[in-house]
């Protein structure tokens, strides 16, 4: 009898949708049917399905082509890699779960790594900002329940998040908005016609690359000052008229994507983004949110501040302290000046996502990926480690956008003999201790260590 | 738990659970307890001439949860602070790394609390829906046990009950929700006036009416009240009142502390006393606004001298640059309002929200130098050390690495005075606070009380934790300080509290001359309620999530067991 898993929780997007239910053969190793997901979720539970899945780690041989090794081998050489490396790069972890994150931890420490994770390539600028600024922010329950006003500004959900505006922000009926869509008055700002954009009240088409004159508009509105006639392309009235849609809101949301972080001005933009939602709330209430990529983009953020107080950018090199200073220890800037001298990517795809020139400098040095499926990066790699897929086959915790952690279930057994990221990483850890002469370091009694579960709550 | 025996040998004993004040005498330890004796082959610890405590008891600091991470993501300045927070600890030497000053990394955390000999330590404020990550947090910090206090009191379910007057209904709630977050008690925040921030408002007065749920904060207090001793959970209601860090906030303070009068405590741990209201230097200031600013710690300490059902911890001002973080996020704003540095938000739906700002305490800024005298002055004006607790609230008021400051200034006057005198207002902080005038200078036993016996009796924990009986945990600190002859110079005696010269947790030696030698046992505490299931409650929870209140899935909601991998549960049975 097939059996059908409820509360699942998704390993696409940063909605990290967690009322998918999953239809699995009775001996838990096929997906059948997969209800409530977006197309691209729902494939990615299927893609699990897939005979071709790689089962062991492959290693280049001499003449370029990828041989099947043993775990233990794989184990081996990463760990005899990494110990040799001077300044290793640890990269990745948009698609895993944050046991794997925390784990990573003593590799990284043990071996003097940089560690970084997508952020770095999407939403870091954002990081930068809150550095400066803070973040006035709020789960997405707030902006179902209570907001009538909602702004996207540079994002554009009907494709990234596709189930963002249902479960979330335009469409839901939540408790103070018992009326959804009627209810919310939606604003997009985006130099394109998005989807998005077609479905919101009022749309800015704003001249690209101008959103930091078009926040300070905003600002400057809403402090009583005039501004000139057209800004960014858009008429002053339109703006003043904007502005007063947020400021008479009861509950304002906004929510940026990488229109804002990736366009001129970055960090700046989000700058003003925040101040912008901390002036709105001199007026009304106003919250503020990063479109979070992948389904646990948030979760290395979250892991890593607690274990080094830094989201990303983390410099272990030094051996006593952990030192961020994005542009010198971040991914593709150390890259792209040949710094680092052995890349391990994790649930991520640097071939596909990084500029040519990082990719044809970290190739000259030993290049790891450990991923649960083919990928551009694995194959260019010295070695690839399948592992489990986190949120298919393997349980743990995820940080949806809102940082919300969610206890992700397993739908699948795993394939025999493939581990999840964490146990991999505990494995090369003690064999990197092994070859040290030294005592790994659990905070708990290793024998007492425990995996995660599922355990279904029907 | 080590198997081992062991006996710390010849110190000066300070044990107030059984009166014992400097007393020469042997600690005997077997199989993580402390027991009456050991074999003549148990491993020995030489304390001749120094001061034995049990291990520290924490009543409430902010070391896990999203807040706290919030605070540490948005302050990378406060890893710069080479010196202060930086040491040589690294995985060559056995060691993770460590981080972080006001707000330190989970590691640093778990050494720095063990470095000053403290064994338990209560998180005091965990938002449920957010629990995992607090528990992720505590299953990655080393050494102390660890406890979580789930917020409630602008929670839209104990609201609902308490507009209705349904007390059973909250207290099934509670046990319900404690169940599922893995937690230890009842805290309030804010009561009400957090839930009003959800609509960016606020409730200043315990009588305000918070939007919505046409109740008042005082219907919230007086409710859980009710709901905790129905249950008789080992710790009582843990309160952070309504318009804290107000100029004249201290007759609401005295408002929403009378509300505890006439109630009994009913449990079955020990505990004597229905409130704990925390960080109370927040809560004792008069004047009209910032330029008449003063010290009201005398007005209230007269009121709780006399009610022997509260007690209170300090909340003290340590004059450091440190992160407020606190589920009063109205308050954030506010304070935001104030001081322009940055500002974090977290509203969390149905429960609770969240700010964090950071925050400079600076002793020539008139405020903030009547805010250090006013939280020591609750201390010398107190009566019943077992009822008054030493905390920074950390890190709001100071970092909890502070503690043996503030133990130096209550312990000395010659050190309250040159700190006093470093000032650019010295008189006019005199004239606005009492401290001046106190001569008192606190005791070795005082310190016990206020750090050990009195914190683990006001949690329900007096068997296991707070003290050096034969039957209870084996954690034991041991001072380098004279009993029979305290140093002079009160700088020594910060000193000898900051690194103890040797902590025992749970039989095992995990500090020895202040640096850490073991990452010991650590364990996660919460409290476990047996009580019939009430339908209303199991009814009304499951439609929050399935009528998508909530955006979670209500399967996902309850902490797994893998999170919290050592428990130490204690059971709570409630009849029918």
């Amino acid at each position: 009898m097939p059996k059908l898993i409820k509360g699942v929780g998704c390993p696409y997007c940063g909605s990290s949708c967690d009322d998918i239910e999953v239809l699995v053969s009775d001996d838990e190793t096929k997906v059948l049917e997969v209800h409530n997901a977006c197309i691209i979720g729902t494939n990615l539970f299927h893609h699990a399905n897939d005979p071709t899945r790689p089962r062991l780690p492959r290693k280049r041989q001499p003449d370029g082509s990828m041989k099947e090794i043993p775990y233990e081998d794989a184990i081996d050489y990463m760990a005899k890699t990494m110990l040799a490396a001077k300044k290793p790069l640890i990269y990745g972890f948009g698609s895993t779960n944050c046991e794997g994150m925390s784990a990573i931890g003593r590799i990284a420490e043990k071996s003097g790594a940089v560690l970084d994770n997508c952020a770095t390539i999407c939403h870091g600028p954002s990081f930068l900002a809150i550095f400066d600024n803070g973040y006035p922010s709020c789960t997405l329950g707030e902006a179902k329940n209570r907001a009538d006003v909602v702004v996207f500004w540079g994002c554009n959900p009907m494709h990234a998040h596709p189930r963002h505006t249902s479960r979330y922000s335009i469409f839901p009926r939540g408790y103070f908005t018992q009326k959804g869509q009627m209810q919310r008055t939606v604003l997009c700002i985006d130099p394109r016609e998005t989807d998005t954009a077609k479905l919101a009240d009022h749309h800015l088409m704003l001249d690209q690359g101008h959103d930091y004159e078009l926040f300070n508009a905003f600002r400057t509105v809403l402090r009583g000052h005039d501004i000139p006639d057209v800004v960014a392309g858009i008429p002053k009235e339109t703006i003043k008229k904007s502005a007063e849609i947020m400021k008479n809101a009861k509950f304002c949301m906004i929510f940026f994507g990488m229109g804002c972080t990736h366009t001129d001005g970055r960090n700046h933009n989000i700058d003003h983004a925040i101040s912008l939602t901390r002036d709105l709330n001199d007026h009304t209430k106003c919250s503020i949110m990063a479109m979070r990529g992948h389904y646990n983009i948030a979760g290395p953020g979250q892991v890593w501040a607690w274990q080094f107080g830094f989201p990303y950018c983390i410099d272990l090199s030094k051996g006593t302290h952990a030192h961020m200073n994005p542009g010198e220890t971040s991914s593709v800037d150390l890259a792209m000046r040949d710094e680092v001298d052995c890349f391990v990517n994790i649930g991520a795809d640097a071939g596909a996502h990084f500029p040519i020139q990082p990719v044809q400098h970290l190739k000259k040095h030993p290049f790891i990926v450990i991923d649960p499926n083919f990928n551009m990066a694995s194959e260019i790699s010295d070695l690839h480690i399948p592992v489990r897929i986190a949120g298919v086959d393997e349980p743990g915790v995820v940080y949806r956008m809102d940082n919300v952690p969610i206890q992700f279930k397993a739908v699948l057994k795993g394939l025999p003999g493939v581990p999840s990221d964490e146990e991999l990483f505990d494995r090369v850890y003690e064999r990197m201790c092994e070859l040290t002469n030294t005592k790994p370091i659990w905070l708990a009694a290793k024998e007492d260590r425990r995996y995660p579960e599922s355990e279904a709550v029907s | 738990m080590s198997s081992g025996e062991l006996i710390v040998k010849g110190g000066f004993v300070i044990d107030p659970t059984r009166k014992i004040n400097g007393d020469v005498g042997d600690i005997a330890i077997k199989d993580g307890k402390i027991v009456e004796k050991v074999s003549s082959s148990a491993k020995v610890i030489d304390a001749k001439g120094k001061v034995v405590m049990a291990g520290g008891v924490d009543v409430h600091s902010h070391v896990a949860g999203p807040k706290v991470n919030a605070g540490r993501l948005m302050r990378p300045e406060d890893k710069l602070r080479a010196g202060v927070c930086r040491s040589g600890m690294a995985q060559k030497n056995g060691f993770r790394m460590e981080s972080g000053f006001s707000i330190p990394s989970v590691f640093r955390t778990g050494y720095e609390y063990a470095r000053m000999g403290y064994s338990f330590v209560m998180e005091a404020a965990m938002p449920p829906l957010l629990a995992p990550h607090t528990h992720e947090e505590i299953h990655d910090t080393p050494i102390i046990d660890e406890a979580a206090l789930p917020v409630f009191a602008n929670n839209w379910f104990v609201m609902e009950y308490l507009r209705q007057g349904e007390v059973e209904n909250t207290a099934a709630y509670i046990a319900w929700l404690l169940k599922v977050t893995k937690g230890y008690g009842v805290k309030l925040v804010n009561p009400g006036g957090t839930a009003a921030w959800a609509w960016g408002l606020n409730c200043l007065s315990i009588n305000d009416p918070v939007p919505y749920f046409e109740l008042t904060p005082a219907d919230i207090i007086k409710g859980l009240i009710q709901a905790n001793e129905y249950l008789g959970l080992p710790h009582s209601i843990h309160i952070h009142q309504n318009n804290l860090g107000n100029p004249g906030n201290y007759p609401e303070t005295l408002a929403s502390l009378k509300l505890a009068e006439g109630v009994k405590a009913k449990n079955k741990f020990g505990r004597e006393t229905v409130m704990h209201s925390t960080h109370l230097q927040f809560h004792s200031y008069g004047g009209e606004g910032w330029k008449d600013f003063c010290s009201k710690s005398r007005e209230i300490m007269d009121y709780i001298n006399k009610q022997k059902n509260i007690t209170f911890d300090l909340g003290c001002v340590t004059l450091d640059e440190t992160t407020t973080m606190t589920a009063d996020g109205p308050f954030e704003h506010h304070l935001h309002g104030l001081n322009h540095l940055k500002w974090t938000n977290v509203d969390v739906e149905l429960e609770t929200a969240a700010g964090v700002v950071p925050y400079i305490y600076d002793k020539d800024v008139l405020p903030n130098a009547i805010q250090w005298a006013t939280g020591l002055e609750l201390a010398l004006f107190a009566k019943d050390m077992d009822r008054a607790f030493i905390t920074t609230d950390h890190p709001n008021a100071g970092p909890f690495t502070r503690y043996p400051r503030v133990i130096k200034w209550l312990m000395s006057k010659k050190a309250r005075e040159a700190t006093l005198a470093t000032m650019k207002n010295t008189d006019r902080v005199i004239n606005a606070t009492y401290i001046h005038g106190i001569d008192r200078e606190l005791s070795l036993y005082d310190i016990a009380q206020m750090t050990r016996s009195g914190p683990a009796k006001c949690l329900g924990l007096a068997r296991t934790y707070g003290g050096l009986a034969p039957g209870m945990n084996g954690d034991v600190s041991v001072f380098d300080l004279n009993y029979k002859d305290m140093p002079k110079d009160a700088e020594k005696i910060e000193a000898a509290f900051q690194r103890a010269a040797c902590f025992i947790k749970d039989g095992e030696i995990v500090v020895k001359d202040g640096e850490v030698v073991s990452h010991g046992h650590k364990k996660t505490v919460w409290v476990k309620v047996k009580m019939p299931e009430n339908p209303q409650v199991t009814r009304d929870v499951s439609q929050a999530f399935h009528r998508g209140t909530y955006t979670v899935d209500i399967s996902n909601y309850p902490v797994r067991e893998y999170l919290a991998p050592h428990q130490s549960i204690i059971d709570v049975n409630v009849e029918a």
